[in-house]
């Protein structure tokens, strides 16, 4: 039952809050550098810029809560892609054996953690 | 097949109206999506970075340009499936139910068409760039040859 409401709150998720970020992310690279630097200043804030006095406070927990959001919607991207492919397979009649069944529904929401872990990995490390 | 029980006389028969086609669609996008979007992440990764130059001038190119194009068009459907079905089950009462279904439709193609014509302004800017480039390169040719 959690892999199924996982599903849903990762696509759903990604539906609303991933797609706006995606055309934000185009518009500011059709925008120009200019528009670019803006929408990297709010989705992905160098967290060591950030002030901490009087309205920069407000902008500057809302950068943070951004960040969250971004890393969120990779941990949404992959869980989402291991659920799905999972539904592949029942879809095909496959996987209905209770001890397979059940192994998967564990193990997709585990892959799909490792997955966001060695994206990040690779990309901060690599 | 029963013909007491209304569950009786339509069991068997599949789904009514659309579901079936709505079923199918998800999964023909599901498939796209996962090479797109696989793609896009492989882009991610191996791009050194997230820069406006790096971005700007890998998504001008044909192949990317086409696949960011395929990507949105295949995402945005995939979504508006999702969003039907989560709205379908939880909105019951029918002037909500329309309204929320309404919204998505005109969202999701919005977003699309949006978002198509960001790629396809990124390509141009390349290429208005890459001439106004060679025009000057062009003319201070000319200057120098005088």
């Amino acid at each position: 039952m959690l892999v199924s409401i996982l599903h849903r709150i990762s696509g759903d998720g990604m539906a609303i809050v991933g797609l706006g970020v995606l055309l934000w992310w185009l518009g500011a690279l059709a925008g120009g550098p200019d528009a670019y630097a803006t929408f990297q200043s709010w989705m992905w804030a160098d967290l060591a810029a950030l002030e901490w006095s009087g309205a920069e406070i407000f902008y500057s927990i809302i950068k943070i809560i951004l960040k969250i959001v971004v890393i969120g919607l990779s941990w949404a991207f992959f869980n989402h892609l291991c659920s799905g492919l999972r539904h592949f397979v029942l879809d095909v009649g496959a996987g209905y054996e209770l001890d397979s069944n059940k192994m998967w529904s564990i193990a997709s929401p585990i892959i799909a953690i490792l997955l966001t872990a060695g994206f990040w990995a690779t990309i901060l490390y690599l | 097949m029963g013909n007491g029980t209304s569950l009786g006389k339509v069991r068997g028969l599949g789904s009514s109206h659309e579901g079936a086609h709505h079923w199918l669609v998800q999964r023909f996008t599901a498939i796209g999506n996962v090479v797109l979007t696989i793609w896009l992440v492989a882009s991610i990764i191996l791009l050194p970075d997230m820069a406006y130059g790096t971005w700007s001038e890998y998504l001008s190119g044909g192949v990317p340009a086409t696949a960011m194009i395929l990507l949105i068009i295949c995402v945005f459907w995939h979504a508006h499936h999702g969003l039907q079905v989560l709205i379908e089950d939880y909105v019951h009462t029918p002037g909500n139910k329309f309204a929320a279904l309404a919204l998505v439709n005109l969202a999701a193609v919005g977003g699309a068409v949006a978002g198509i014509f960001f790629v396809a302004r990124i390509v141009m800017t390349a290429q208005g760039d890459a001439a106004a480039e060679g025009a000057l390169a062009e003319l201070q040719n000319q200057m120098g040859a005088r």
